[in-house]
């Protein structure tokens, strides 16, 4: 019982680093384009779908070199997706909901018509066979991708002048965009880097999940929830947000059931919201809504 | 806005009066032909083609039409051809009710072969019963349940559940516990392995659930991996079992260690597991594509060259496959599709199918089945290494087994 | 903001003319729902027509919320399933007659419930199909809008709310059915639930009781409480300058929309004969939510038509295509949301202002 408890600690950061995964790049695309991205659920889905590809070339060790690959592949349809058509609708943050969700629906068929609706199989690689205690090595391999990605981002946003730009045009749009900041320019970049680390999440994903066409839906709620929790745009808050909702996810379960936990999950986040309602932190403005 | 509203009214009348014209029309011109008149016998398939059921359930439709073909070719039923009509059950309840109603009224189908989970089948249950039209349905289920317009061609608790617990109980394994997915068949097969567990001195360490969909199973394996059980018995279904296996695996469990008896692992499933992380791990079902008879030699050289070789059967298209024989023997017994006569004959007709010999229990409408224990193999398919021997008469109340009192009150 | 799509000015010019065109029209509906469709219609397709107008009656309260007020709510699902279940859940006892239903017996319940109990009297009941939805949406209104959540906030959290409902419902078999929900009903108040004529008497109800209620909320639109709505989803923050309180302007209007949602839950149950957490869960709210998009969101009417339009459409697909359901579906959301987002309605009142204007040219 102590035993179980003690794993229960690590789990749970582990479930956190999952969920940090998935919701890191809507923390983006949600916090400077208040862009609801339904379909990026259907963007990991593509990092995973990647790393089932790459096998051909790159046997078991494919999920290594599909890291990059994904990156750039679910990038790259996030740049389109923005291209062709969220950039009609900014200032509509709600319509994209919509917008997204129709395009989520067409990818997933898309990839029942080219993957078939079974799940693929997609090997791990043996040198993340193994386990230290509770921790298998390929959650630790998670774990290390998640810290990985955020040290990443932190280091693009706060010293490179892309990635100051970027967080100008989050805090205030109009103001960066008379700075002479080439506002769609950045969007761009934002959702291309957004919708990239989609697709390293589904990477990660296919060493503990299944990979088939619905792999998007099964995480897209939990990462919105992620998101909320932690506040728009807001890095530190992703990750305070993630690791908490993985360690009470894992406690609940531990002392519950898995349905239970799920539902007191969801409360906890509606309570939350109760005294801070923009999430755990907030970019302050001035500007009338 | 007054304004507006009501010019929008005006839009809505004139689109409301066009579709419901619309949807007039096929039922005037389509409803002439019916299942026993004309050329063709009109048989329904109602099956989900899309949405998250699609997965399993596309495969026994492909089964059945198989079949369908194969009898069309061998000159049909009654000296007519078979005509299926295949409607889309969409992973959703109420459409299957729908579609069933649609089967019957409408295209006016001399019987339905379709459904895959409980909940589609408790939604079709009643338009069946009402309509007096009959359903054949190809899929293990969690028994208590015998509808006079039913035909189960799929296992029953006695000849799944059951005999997997006699293979734990022969393999020594005395201390289980119960993983599955949070709906009624898991629930109800816990139900019986537990009272099963209380007689036959076997201990039940945990039972747990998880929703339909779930893929986090950390937490759940460390609480097995702490409870130390001989055996798990799992009833989780679809998607779940593939991140329950892969976290299973990368925790050190391995098949040796404690083996994971699953229920509702086929053929299919296993490659999207990974065979690496489900391989010696046991299953139970009626019907392995490895089976030795020689029907099943015919319908998987037929399956293949129909749907590709890279194609498996696994045992609900068996059933499925089975159902579309099973139905034309009773019609052609019966000399005639017409409901009550052909569920009259039905009784005691015996064929050899790709799993053995089949028999209708005329009093249950289920299958006399032969139960099967498989290990699956490094190359995904599935072994089989215990059977029950002979075909086990079907009891879905479980009347027979004295300690299963009081389960089916 | 949105900006207004719709530019309020002309309503706020104090008498307009009588309009006789509109109610012309509605009572042509009306006729044309009540008495042709119950002569031409199959039994079968009458009944489907009842089910896309049981949606129609939820969409109307997404109409109200969303297209009137600027709330995105993603869980009318809910309120639906509340409505849906506390009338299955007097069909359900009233079947079984004293014995427990069916799904209890093998879900290896043996005594009735407290919660089940009341609800074998039928003016209870029917009572809860409004007074459930209408507690929990005030209560999650009251919390959420007085905390100023809004936007996306809210559409997320309503989702989430829809997502822990049917894990919720799910996880007590004993007391839900499970999965597979509350179905096999006999008696329907005295009638046998699958006749014919009890299936024909249960459209014209869902019919009038959609009329009715289209009728109410236009009332509401129409008055100072509606333009205060239109107010509140363009600038709530102005409003709230103003001296209003926003928070009460929202919640009541979450809570009308919650009580339609219920009571086309409970019309639902008898007309399609079950009901199960797969109709109360996500998906089924979203798809709603875009029907009334693609009917229109800024009109009622729009929403009233894009729920019928929405689902015929999916029926028909689904019998002739079923594989192109989802690109269709799909490719439907994208065109309407960056061509038409004013939905059909939008398209039609547009064409017509062209047509005149090339008149009067």
């Amino acid at each position: 019982m102590v035993e179980g408890f003690l794993n229960q600690l690590p789990i749970g950061l582990s479930i956190g680093a999952v969920l940090l995964l998935i919701a890191l790049g809507l923390t983006f695309t949600f916090g400077q384009m208040g862009v609801i991205n339904m379909a990026h659920g259907e963007f990991i889905m593509a990092g995973a779908y990647t790393a089932f590809l790459l096998q051909d070339f790159a046997g078991r060790s494919a999920v290594l070199v599909a890291l990059p690959v994904a990156f750039v592949v679910a990038g790259l349809m996030g740049l389109l997706l923005e291209r062709l058509a969220i950039r009609h609708f900014y200032g509509r943050p709600l319509d994209t909901l919509l917008l997204t969700w129709g395009v989520s629906l067409v990818l997933q068929q898309v990839a029942r018509d080219l993957f078939g609706a079974p799940n693929v199989q997609v090997l791990s690689p043996t040198w993340l066979q193994g386990a230290i205690g509770p921790m298998p090595y390929n959650r630790l391999f998670i774990l290390a991708l998640a810290v990985g990605s955020v040290v990443a981002i932190w280091l693009y946003m706060n010293r490179s002048a892309q990635g100051r730009r970027m967080q100008a045009v989050m805090q205030n749009r109009q103001l960066a965009a008379t700075s002479g900041i080439n506002t769609g320019r950045v969007d761009q970049r934002t959702f291309f880097i957004g919708s990239g680390l989609a697709g390293i999440a589904g990477v990660a994903l296919t060493l503990i999940g299944p990979v088939g066409p619905t792999l998007g839906t099964y995480y897209i709620v939990d990462a919105f929830l992620v998101v909320v929790a932690g506040g728009l745009g807001q890095l530190r808050g992703a990750v305070i947000a993630a690791a908490a909702l993985g360690l009470l996810n894992s406690y609940a379960e531990f002392w519950t059931n898995a349905s239970l936990a799920k539902v007191i999950v969801f409360a906890a986040i509606i309570a939350f919201l109760q005294f801070r309602p923009q999430g755990l932190f907030v970019l302050r403005s001035r500007a009338l809504t | 806005m007054r304004n507006s509203t009501w010019r929008a009214g005006a839009v809505a009348a004139a689109l409301v009066t066009a579709i419901a014209a619309c949807g007039g029309d096929p039922a005037t011109t389509e409803g002439t032909a019916s299942g026993g008149g004309g050329d063709t016998i009109k048989v329904g398939l109602l099956h989900s083609l899309s949405g998250t059921m699609a997965i399993s359930e596309v495969t026994v439709r492909d089964a059945e039409l198989l079949a369908i073909e194969e009898i069309n070719k061998a000159g049909g039923v009654l000296g007519k051809q078979l005509e299926p009509v295949v409607e889309d059950g969409a992973s959703d309840w109420p459409t299957f009710a729908e579609k069933a109603n649609k089967l019957i009224a409408q295209d006016k189908v001399a019987t339905v072969f379709g459904g895959w989970t409980s909940a589609s089948r408790k939604a079709m249950l009643p338009v069946f019963e009402k309509r007096k039209a009959l359903l054949w349905y190809p899929v293990q289920y969690e028994g208590l349940e015998s509808s006079p317009y039913i035909f189960y061609t799929g296992a029953t608790t006695n000849q799944q559940i059951i005999p997997g617990l006699d293979y734990l109980k022969e393999q020594g394994k005395k201390k289980i516990f119960l993983v599955g997915s949070d709906y009624v068949f898991p629930r109800t097969a816990n139900k019986i392995i537990k009272a099963y567990a209380a007689a036959n001195g076997m201990e039940i360490l945990g039972e747990e659930y998880t929703p339909l969909g779930h893929t986090e199973y950390s937490t759940l394996t460390n609480k097995v991996v702490q409870a130390k059980p001989d055996a798990v018995f799992n009833t989780l279904n679809g998607d779940s079992n593939v991140a329950f296996f892969k976290q299973l695996k990368s925790a050190g469990v391995t098949a040796e260690s404690m083996p994971v008896l699953s229920v509702s692992v086929a053929e299919e499933e296993v490659t999207g597991i990974g065979v690496d992380n489900i391989v010696g791990h046991p299953v139970a079902w009626n019907y392995y594509q490895t089976t030795e008879t020689a029907a099943n030699t015919k319908f998987v050289e037929a399956f293949k060259a129909k749907y590709g070789a890279t194609k498996v059967t696994s045992d609900p298209m068996e059933a499925g496959y089975n159902a579309v024989y099973l139905w034309a023997e009773a019609a052609k017994k019966a000399g005639t599709v017409e409901v009550e006569a052909l569920k009259k004959a039905a009784g005691g007709i015996a064929l050899e199918r790709p799993e053995g010999l089949v028999t209708i229990d005329g009093e249950t409408q289920h299958m006399y089945k032969t139960a099967r224990i498989g290990i699956i193999q490094p190359d995904g398919l599935i072994k089989e290494v215990w059977n029950s021997g002979e075909p086990i008469k079907p009891d879905p109340y479980l009347k027979t087994y004295p300690w299963a009192g009081g389960l089916a009150s | 903001m949105t900006a207004v799509l719709e530019k309020p000015t002309r309503q706020l010019t104090p008498k307009e003319p009588r309009q006789w065109k509109g109610p012309a029209v509605f009572v042509a509906v009306a006729i044309i729902a009540l008495v042709v469709m119950p002569l031409v219609l199959e039994p079968f397709r009458l009944g489907l027509l009842a089910k896309y107008l049981c949606y129609a009656i939820v969409a109307l309260g997404i109409g109200l919320a969303w297209g009137q007020g600027g709330m995105l709510t993603l869980g009318q699902g809910v309120f639906f399933g509340l409505g849906g279940y506390a009338m299955g859940m007097y069909l359900k006892l009233n079947d079984a007659g004293g014995d427990l239903p069916d799904f209890m017996v093998w879900s290896g319940v043996e005594d009735l419930p407290a919660l089940w109990a009341p609800f074998g009297n039928p003016v209870f009941a029917l009572a809860m199909v409004v007074v459930v939805p209408l507690v929990v949406a005030v209560l999650l209104g009251t919390l959420v809008f007085r905390q100023r959540v809004r936007g996306a906030y809210f559409a997320i959290l309503t989702q989430a709310l829809a997502a822990a409902m049917v894990i919720l419902l799910v996880g007590q078999q004993g007391l839900t059915g499970g999965t597979n929900g509350l179905t096999n009903f006999f008696d329907f108040f005295g009638n046998d639930v699958a006749a014919e004529s009890t299936q024909r008497g249960l459209y014209l109800t869902v019919a009038i009781v959609l009329g009715v209620l289209y009728l109410a909320a236009w009332q509401l639109v129409r008055s100072r409480f509606g333009r205060l709505l239109l107010a509140v989803r363009d600038g709530e923050d102005r409003v709230r300058f103003l001296g209003y309180n926003p928070a009460t302007v929202k919640t009541i209007t979450f809570a009308i929309s919650a009580v339609m949602a219920g009571i086309a839950g409970a019309l639902f149950v008898p007309v399609v004969g079950i009901i199960s957490p797969a109709l109360l869960g996500v998906v089924p709210s979203l798809e709603l939510v875009v029907a009334v998009a693609v009917g229109g969101r800024f009109a009622l009417a729009g929403a009233v038509l894009g729920a019928v339009v929405m689902g015929y459409a999916k029926t028909y697909f689904s019998e002739e295509l079923p594989d192109a359901w989802l690109y269709l579906q799909g490719a439907l959301f994208i065109l309407v949301m960056t061509l038409a987002p004013k939905g059909i309605v939008g398209v039609a009142t547009a064409l017509r202002a062209r047509v005149r204007k090339e008149a009067s040219a």
